[in-house]
């Protein structure tokens, strides 16, 4: 009972936030209101029990990302940003997509069929601790896409170098 | 302990385990605020003796009771608020650096078994804990509409970001040592150990942890974000009596915090080193709370000693240090350390 009052509290909190950086005049407001969302995801993790997912979550988005984009904004010239209009004239068609996908999420839900359990149960991880059992599949049976990530990412990297080098 | 006495009157399940909990982040809050008042005491009287002062000295003796004036003074005093400031963030940030401050605690074990949460991934909580303080710092910055602060802020999110790795990287030694997130079982990794501390295997590691967390906690020689001689007091310029205090509360909690990973993960926690408890075995029966304090109190007299004797870097020096040098001795120390460990 305790977990599923937590539960309805974060998928509200959650909308709820949502709406709240999409909606916000101010950049700023946005990203501060995106940052508290990221914070409840994070526990969402942890209600499927993945702790290292939910670390993670703060670390590199709380921590990392958003406090870039905040660098950005506050540097950019915020007086003109609270003028403009927050919604671009298309602003229907996503609203139709979203409805869209939401009823095909919800269809789904109602329809969906467990798979067959595999090995890494809830049990088998509490026993080998979270970290190490990502860290064990990630570097044997996932090397391949896991070097392609790294590779696509020091590309990535270079890319910035060069764009701040020329001048 | 303290859960047995509560089972004992007859609450017991989840309620009773609860209120054991409540119970024990009193006792942890009530502790470390108490440390975090008498530290300011502690860094003006070192200080003070370092540059021959006596520093504090008028209220009670040696000025003992100087801390609590202070804090009766910061609480009675008028809270201005800037009238071109956001109001609600500008009220809301020093309440979220004493919360990502205060955070990192619910992991720290004090002494064995003496922990509000023993998680798995307790040093992860804590990177994700002090990424967060930068938070605090930004909104206040941005959030007080002044020239001062708002500089302050940006160096002040720049620079954390950028420790912030070295930070992370220093500490990934320690886990490959001990393989595990659970500061509990680091401390218990370095007991199978002759020297018992990892201080001695990870001197790398220790001196780039080190040097990062004076970054992290923007304490002297890289209070570049506060800078009194060109940013006024940097980010926190337009703060007044009490949420003022919040900031300085954040900065020396956040400084016990480092401390205390450090002296968790490189100096053995609450434990003596095997060789010294061999030569003096009576050691043993001191409990672990007192090495583990003893040793705290050294690294805030470190932070101080620091202060007293470096001047501030200049800006681009800072980066450069944290950029060029502690990440490439960090990932060094990751590379020797992983081959130690696979090759012996």
């Amino acid at each position: 009972m305790t977990p599923k009052i937590f539960f309805i509290y974060f998928a509200i909190s959650m909308t709820f936030m949502s709406v709240m950086v999409i909606t916000r005049r101010n950049p700023v407001h946005s990203v501060l209101w995106m940052i508290g969302l990221f914070f409840h995801i994070a526990a969402v993790y942890l209600f499927l029990n993945a702790e290292f997912l939910a670390a993670v979550q703060i670390i590199l988005y709380a921590g990392a990302i958003m406090v870039l984009f905040l660098f950005v904004i506050m540097m950019l010239n915020l007086k003109e940003e609270v003028v403009a209009p927050r919604f671009i004239g298309e602003w229907p068609i996503g609203v139709a997509l979203g409805i869209a996908i939401i009823t095909m999420i919800i269809y789904s839900v109602f329809t969906i069929q467990p798979g067959p359990v595999g090995e890494h149960t809830i049990e088998a991880i509490q026993k080998t601790t979270h970290a190490k059992a990502i860290g064990s599949l990630l570097y044997t049976k996932y090397i391949f896409p896991f070097e392609i990530a790294s590779l696509v990412l020091l590309v990535a990297v270079v890319g910035a170098i060069v764009l701040a080098k020329k001048r | 302990m303290i859960e047995s006495i509560i089972s004992s009157i007859g609450i017991g399940g989840f309620a009773g385990s609860m209120i054991a909990l409540l119970i024990k982040i009193a006792i942890v809050f009530g502790v470390v605020m108490l440390h975090v008042a008498y530290a300011t005491y502690f860094e003006r009287k070192v200080i003070g003796h370092i540059q021959m002062r006596l520093g504090p000295m008028t209220v009670g003796p040696h000025g003992i009771l100087q801390p609590v004036a202070d804090g009766i003074k910061s609480f009675f005093k008028e809270d201005v608020i800037p009238s071109g400031a956001d109001k609600a963030i500008f009220k809301l940030a020093p309440v979220v650096s004493v919360f990502a401050a205060l955070g990192c605690l619910a992991v720290v074990p004090f002494f064995d078994g003496f922990v509000l949460a023993n998680i798995n991934i307790g040093l992860l909580y804590i990177f994700a804990m002090s990424s967060l303080s930068a938070y605090g710092i930004v909104m206040a910055g941005w959030s007080s509409n002044s020239k001062y602060s708002f500089l302050g802020g940006l160096r002040s999110t720049a620079q954390v970001i950028s420790y912030e790795v070295a930070l992370g990287l220093s500490l990934v030694g320690v886990m490959i040592l001990s393989e595990s997130l659970n500061l509990t079982e680091i401390v218990n990794a370095q007991q199978k150990y002759w020297h018992g501390m990892f201080i001695i295997p990870q001197f790398l590691g220790a001196f780039v942890f080190m040097i990062a967390a004076f970054a992290e906690t923007n304490r002297a020689p890289f209070d570049l974000p506060e800078a009194e001689s060109e940013l006024v007091a940097g980010f926190f310029v337009e703060y007044s009596g009490m949420r003022f205090a919040l900031f300085y509360m954040a900065e020396y909690i956040g400084m016990l915090v480092m401390s205390s990973i450090s002296v968790l993960c490189f100096m053995g926690g609450w434990t003596l080193p095997p060789f010294i408890l061999e030569v003096f075995p009576s050691l043993a029966a001191v409990p672990g709370l007192v090495w583990f304090l003893f040793k705290i109190y050294f690294h805030v007299f470190v932070y101080y000693w620091i202060r007293s004797t470096l001047p501030r870097f200049r800006y681009d020096h800072l980066m450069s240090l944290g950029w060029k040098v502690l990440i490439p001795l960090a990932l060094i120390n990751i590379v020797i350390t992983a081959l130690v460990k696979y090759y012996c």
